[in-house]
């Protein structure tokens, strides 16, 4: 009979062979990467490169979204982002500020607007705006379907900010205002110079990951229907789908969308490092 | 002598909890009264009380002979006029500590930005950090930090300065400098009502000390008398645990 090396696993258990920890762990990591690879190498196999090819990596397709992709898609993407966060971040700041009135009726009125518009998903919004205002007051918006996206999103992205910014003028410490009331400072300015500039420094990230989901929303207002001349990445790549009957213009359109949002959001990882050091 | 701060059957309460249970106590123009005991003494709930950053339950608190519990009081007006120096400094960290000095002296006296500029300049002489006026907060020491925030109370020209436990968040090697700069104003004439537990400095530079416990003055008078002589059993039995 052989020898073999038996490690007991304890009282009552019968000796069983065992690998040593370090062994154990390099296994594991092992197949786990050999299971990436298998499962690479499958979906390898399984698509259809041929289509894929033609359909979304059209050449000639591709070459013709230019300059239109830019020129009109990001354009107006841009636009409609810049407009709805400028006008939202300002509604967002008066919401804020109704949210921490010493007025309850002020706050009553705020939280009201905040949960109703955040309850909602934002088509509805963008729809009841866009379609439904026209219908029952006869009234048009300025700017037609662009115009009347950027409104439902400001009401919409406004309800969420406004909950951001009252929780950044919440995170500045007490002590902050107690110093600039001692220093006999009115609550007006002390809110003006000393806690909204803090408060805004705080809720630069998550402010800038909501600039991110409201760029991606804009793509909500072509259910509108644009004209021409308004459409924006999503509606542009949607029509050129159908005149070119190929998949490659909704591709380019989404590297577009990565090449604005990416950045973003590495920006944000960056300052929320940053300002966890320099804490 | 005149009364800086008169403060007349104070009670305060924090819910059902009385912090306060009848305070007597005054300043007088150009003293330096210390206040210790253990925490939760209502010590520094007292001096929060003096410019009404606590709002008293019951009792009336006169500044330089003015009700300050007064609704009709004009309470911006009298703070700007009482220094006040917190535990944790609360400088402004978005603010150089230049601006830091300017704010309050351009935003409620109504300085110019050259004359605010001018003051705040000698005050941080007065503090030893002439040099750090471009610095941000965070960029200083705690001790830097208290001093700023003393010449920053200091940049209004108070009547008077309160001290709540000024030295308690510094690291032991850098108390010295407060104090001194403290010790510097005493000498100058500045009434201070201060919290503290440096009982060297209370006997050293106080004019008066007082002894809280459970929310009422238990003990009062001169430093040396009360810290060498103490007449109540529970002031004896605190000094007992701190020197």
């Amino acid at each position: 009979m052989t020898a073999v090396p038996e490690v007991s696993s304890g009282p009552g258990q019968a000796p069983r062979r065992r690998l040593k920890r370090s062994t154990r762990r390099k296994l594991v990591r092992g197949s786990l990467y050999l299971l990436f690879i298998a499962v690479v190498v499958v979906l390898a196999l399984l698509a259809d490169w041929q289509a894929i090819q033609t359909n979304y990596l059209d050449g000639e397709v591709w070459r013709q979204q230019f300059p239109e992709i830019i020129t009109l898609g990001v354009k107006n993407t841009v636009l409609y982002t810049v407009e709805a966060f400028v006008l939202g971040f300002v509604l967002a700041l008066i919401l804020a500020l109704m949210k921490l009135a010493p007025v309850g009726i002020y706050r009553w009125a705020a939280t009201v607007y905040i949960e109703f518009f955040r309850g909602l998903p934002a088509l509805v919004v963008i729809l009841g705006v866009g379609l439904t205002i026209p219908l029952a007051f006869g009234y048009q918006l300025p700017g037609g379907t662009g115009g009347a996206g950027v409104v439902a999103l400001t009401l919409v992205y406004g309800a969420y900010m406004a909950e951001t910014i009252r929780a950044g003028i919440q995170a500045v410490p007490k002590g902050q205002y107690e110093a600039s009331r001692s220093l006999g400072m009115s609550s007006l300015h002390t809110m003006r110079s000393v806690t909204l500039p803090q408060a805004l420094r705080i809720v630069i990230p998550p402010l800038t990951n909501e600039l991110v989901a409201l760029l991606k929303d804009t793509s909500l207002i072509q259910f509108l229907g644009f004209a021409v001349g308004q459409r924006e990445l999503t509606a542009l790549a949607s029509d050129n789908v159908n005149n070119f009957a190929n998949a490659s213009p909704l591709l380019a359109a989404a590297v577009f969308y990565l090449i604005i949002t990416l950045p973003l959001t590495r920006l944000v990882a960056w300052m929320e490092r940053r300002g966890m050091r320099s804490r | 002598m005149s009364k800086a701060i008169e403060v007349r059957e104070l009670h305060k309460y924090f819910g059902d909890n009385e912090v306060l249970k009848g305070i007597d106590f005054h300043v007088d123009m150009g003293e330096v009264v210390c206040v210790i005991g253990p925490s939760g003494s209502g010590k520094s709930t007292l001096l929060r009380c003096v410019n009404r950053l606590e709002e008293p339950t019951s009792g009336k608190i006169y500044v330089e002979g003015v009700d300050i519990t007064d609704p009709e009081i004009d309470l911006d007006r009298v703070r700007s006029r009482i220094g006040m120096v917190f535990q944790q400094f609360n400088l402004f960290p978005h603010l150089t500590v230049l601006r830091n000095l300017t704010l309050a002296q351009r935003r409620v006296l109504k300085r110019s930005d050259e004359e605010a500029v001018k003051v705040a300049r000698e005050n941080l002489a007065k503090v030893g950090l002439a040099d750090r006026e471009t610095s941000y907060p965070a960029h200083l020491s705690g001790g830097q930090q208290q001093r700023v925030a003393i010449a920053r109370a200091l940049s209004m020209n108070p009547d008077m300065m309160l001290f709540d436990e000024p030295t308690s968040a510094l690291d032991p090697e850098l108390v010295g400098d407060v104090l001194d700069v403290m010790r510097t104003l005493a000498r100058e004439g500045m009434t201070m009502m201060v919290v503290t537990h440096e009982m060297g400095f209370a006997r050293e530079v106080g004019d008066k000390l007082v002894f809280m416990d459970g929310g009422v003055i238990v003990e009062e008078g001169v430093p040396a008398d009360v810290l060498a002589n103490p007449q109540h059993t529970r002031t004896q039995r605190f000094l007992a645990q701190v020197l």
